[in-house]
């Protein structure tokens, strides 16, 4: 039997075709001078925010624990830096959302942290302890605890693991550099996977723009060594995790199900490097490469930036603006989001920075839905949002049921089509809440109905 | 920093829109008028020239009046009266032409809430409403290149045995457009030409036009079983036209490829059935609009089903 056995009868699914811009691919990563204070807050995954162990005035060093996870879907913080806790209060995120978070003020000597030393990994128990002690989430952009997603229940439920090394968003070359530069690295978290968690099929998907990467890992690849490398099509949104999985093992995650479901967990390229550094060195999660870029930026590159690092430091480290920036965002121009200000610091999740000029901050403005099937075409999950939107405005949550906007993935791809530039996505969203509202409703509803249909029955005994 | 732009992704898009989507359909339209000039004359610019302004005229005039933005810079109006003089023969009197212009663009379009949101095309209905108002203007063609308006038959009559005597143009003279008809639909050329200029620049699939030109074409041919006969049928009246300009019309048309399918397949079986059995002798606008009204039940029935989705 083969999980979520679902027939497909196309090979690929829709998508659009982004310009790369990939301008940085070819720079290695600079490391950025220390910033004179840091800004780390606790939420920088899904799940629980972390605690703070630390208190304003406390000495830190690089690598020390400053925050333990705060359950089981959570993640351990630490510091990138040394020096002291200045401040330990609420930050307002990018999403709107008020989360503590803690500040420290560097002293510049970056002192490494005594207790840092590789785990101890010789049994599964062990490696997954290890992965939760790293601090490592989904450093694609998810944010989802790493630890919590190669936990499995039944080893031999994986079929296969997926390095999503696709890369698929314009401008972002850090997972390529990722690739390039720590090929070590990622090498050595396929051996953990392969080891540990018995892997025996692993395939690395890259899309096609980057012929480097793809030969660099089919140099590696043995036979019968269990690792393939899949060139995939540069075709947007080629990382997202079910299109991913389609276009390498040929399942579809059916609805409410996990990737585990068919067989498959999919792991980012850079995220496992995190992994392995960790293991190999005990150096948790306390920096990131990001690519610093867009039509604002003076000099675009890729920078090493310890978490927490206000992002205006690092445009700074790049040159500055050469224009005033309309639009900053966190991630590439198709899902990354716009932050207001430049005091946002880096996050364990962030792969890239971006500010544009005022003639790219602006989308032009929307204009009547003309019907023409665009945004159904393109969608990689085959969704109709002109419907979607109809549904949304006619306030039809059953419609939107039938539509399953719930599965929609934001990728984008239909409001990037649009000739008449509708804010699918942010409908989208907002259709998906306005769903989630009436199923919560109607729960609700057919629980109260047992409830008195019980009560009755209790009258008549 | 405070005036940095927050907005929900996607931060980029590709360069389409609903002007250059417009532009591009009357592009595609330039061949078309070409021929009627060369067929028909000067008269075929200014009708179409009419039908255009009383068009976008029509449509600033009624956002004015119900106080919405202006949309005439996207087009369509244009489109609209383009398309409709096209379906008028060329002797129609002007004021006829700017009334169903009028038509189109308030009744149809308009009044039902502007581009998008209409269920039968404009210029089809605006059409079948003058044929049913005017049905004597509508209905006298010219012979193409006679110095005087002479009323002659079209193909289709003479094929229909409607007008006694009449003989048919040749194959060439059909593919080029110099037989009786409606200013913009006699040369099949030229309307093969835009159709694949918009087939190249993907504003339309392939699924309509090839299915409603493949249906009438199987279907007479079912009933003679003649080729010459089925290549006439194919090459008359609005039927190329309408396939690749008229059923292609998004907010009238399924926007699934099955769909456009089951439409072109619709239109073409209706088109036949009045062309054969029917007391007009073309059926190609009347195919089109019942073919919209059917257009929402097509467009749900063939929604393609969301990717693992579970039935609810
Ligand atoms: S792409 Fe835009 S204009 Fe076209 S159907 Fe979808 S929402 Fe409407
Ligand atoms: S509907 Fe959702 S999944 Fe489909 S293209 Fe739009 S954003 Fe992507």
């Amino acid at each position: 039997m083969k999980l979520g056995g679902e027939t497909v009868y196309r090979k690929t699914l829709h998508g659009v075709r982004v310009p790369h811009r990939k301008n940085t691919a070819g720079d290695k990563p600079e490391k950025m001078p220390i910033p004179a204070f840091v800004t780390i807050p606790m939420s920088m995954h899904i799940g629980a925010a972390a605690k703070p162990i630390v208190n304003v005035g406390d000495e830190v060093k690089v690598g020390q624990l400053i925050a333990e996870a705060g359950g089981f879907v959570s993640s351990p913080v630490y510091s990138g830096v040394s020096g002291k806790v200045k401040k330990l209060d609420d930050m307002l995120m990018s999403g709107g959302q008020f989360v503590p978070a803690i500040t420290i003020e560097t002293d510049g000597l970056q002192t490494m942290s005594e207790s840092i030393e590789p785990p101890k990994v010789e049994s599964l128990q062990e490696f997954l302890d290890a992965v939760r002690a790293s601090g490592v989430v989904g450093l694609g952009g998810a944010g989802f605890p790493t630890a919590v997603k190669l936990t499995v229940k039944d080893l031999s439920a994986i079929e296969a693991v997926i390095i999503n090394g696709a890369e698929c968003e314009p401008y972002i070359t850090s997972d390529t550099r990722t690739m390039l530069d720590d090929k070590q690295l990622v090498w050595e978290g396929i051996e953990l996977l392969k080891k540990y968690m018995q892997v025996k099929r692993i395939i690395i998907g890259i899309e096609d723009n980057k012929p480097e990467c793809i030969s660099t890992y089919k140099k590696l690849c043995v036979s019968g060594g269990g690792v393939e490398v899949k060139a995939l099509p540069a075709m947007y949104p080629q990382g997202g995790e079910k299109v991913l999985i389609f276009h390498t093992i040929g399942r579809i995650v059916p609805e409410g199900k996990l990737p585990l479901d068919v067989g498959a967990i999919v792991i980012n390229c850079t995220t496992l490097a995190a992994v392995a550094k960790y293991i190999k060195t005990g150096i948790p999660l306390v920096e990131k490469c990001i690519t610093v870029d867009g039509s604002a930026v003076k000099n675009p590159k890729n920078v090493i930036a310890p978490i927490g690092t206000p992002i205006k430091d690092v445009f700074d480290f790049c040159g500055g603006f050469k224009s005033e920036p309309k639009k900053v965002l966190y991630g590439g121009p198709m899902m990354g989001l716009a932050v207001p200000n430049l005091d946002a610091p880096i996050l364990k999740n962030t792969n890239a920075i971006l500010a544009f000029n005022e003639k790219d901050a602006v989308i032009p403005a929307e204009t009547a839905c003309i019907k023409c099937g665009r945004c159904v075409s393109h969608c990689p999950l085959n969704l109709a949002p002109t419907d979607i939107e109809t549904a949304f405005k006619l306030k039809k949550p059953e419609d939107l049921d039938v539509l399953k906007v719930n599965l929609c993935m934001e990728c984008g791809c239909c409001a990037y089509v649009c000739p008449a530039n509708r804010p699918l996505v942010q409908i989208n969203k907002l259709a998906k809440a306005m769903l989630r509202d009436y199923q919560n409703a109607q729960k609700a509803a057919t629980e109260m109905l047992k409830k008195k249909e019980e009560a009755k029955k209790e009258e008549k005994k | 920093m405070s005036n940095m732009t927050v907005s929900i992704s996607p931060h980029i898009k590709d360069n389409t829109s609903t002007t250059k989507i417009m532009r591009d359909v009357l592009i595609a339209l330039v061949p078309a008028l070409i021929a009627s000039f060369l067929v028909f004359g000067a008269r075929a610019l200014l009708i179409t020239a009419v039908c255009v302004a009383f068009a976008v005229a029509g449509e600033w005039g009624f956002e004015k009046i119900v106080k919405k933005p202006s949309t005439i810079g996207d087009l369509s109006a244009v489109v609209t009266g383009v398309l409709l003089a096209y379906n008028l023969p060329v002797g129609i009197p002007l004021w006829q032409a700017a009334f169903g212009s009028l038509v189109a663009i308030v009744v149809v379009k308009g009044l039902f809430g502007g581009l998008g949101q209409n269920f039968a095309n404009p210029a089809i209905t605006a059409r079948i409403i003058l044929l049913i108002a005017f049905s004597s203007t509508m209905t006298t063609w010219v012979i193409p290149g006679a110095t005087d308006a002479v009323s002659s038959a079209t193909p289709l009559a003479i094929l229909k045995g409607m007008e006694g005597g009449g003989t048919l143009p040749t194959i060439t003279n059909m593919l080029l457009g110099v037989r009786g008809g409606c200013l913009g639909e006699t040369s099949a050329i030229a309307l093969l030409l835009g159709g694949a200029y918009l087939l190249i620049r993907r504003v339309i699939s392939w699924h309509t036009p090839v299915a409603f030109i493949g249906t009438v074409f199987l279907f007479t041919f079912l009933l003679k079983g003649d080729v010459n006969y089925s290549v006439y049928e194919m090459l008359s009246g609005g039927l190329i036209i309408g396939a690749f300009f008229m059923a292609t019309d998004y907010s009238t048309t399924p926007s699934t490829d099955w769909g456009r399918v089951i439409f072109g397949l619709g239109c073409g079986l209706i088109t036949v059935l009045i062309r054969v059995w029917g007391n007009y002798p073309e059926g190609v606008s009347f195919s089109i609009l019942l073919m919209n009204i059917l257009t929402p039940y097509i467009s749900k029935a063939t929604r393609k089903k969301p990717l693992g989705g579970v039935k609810i």
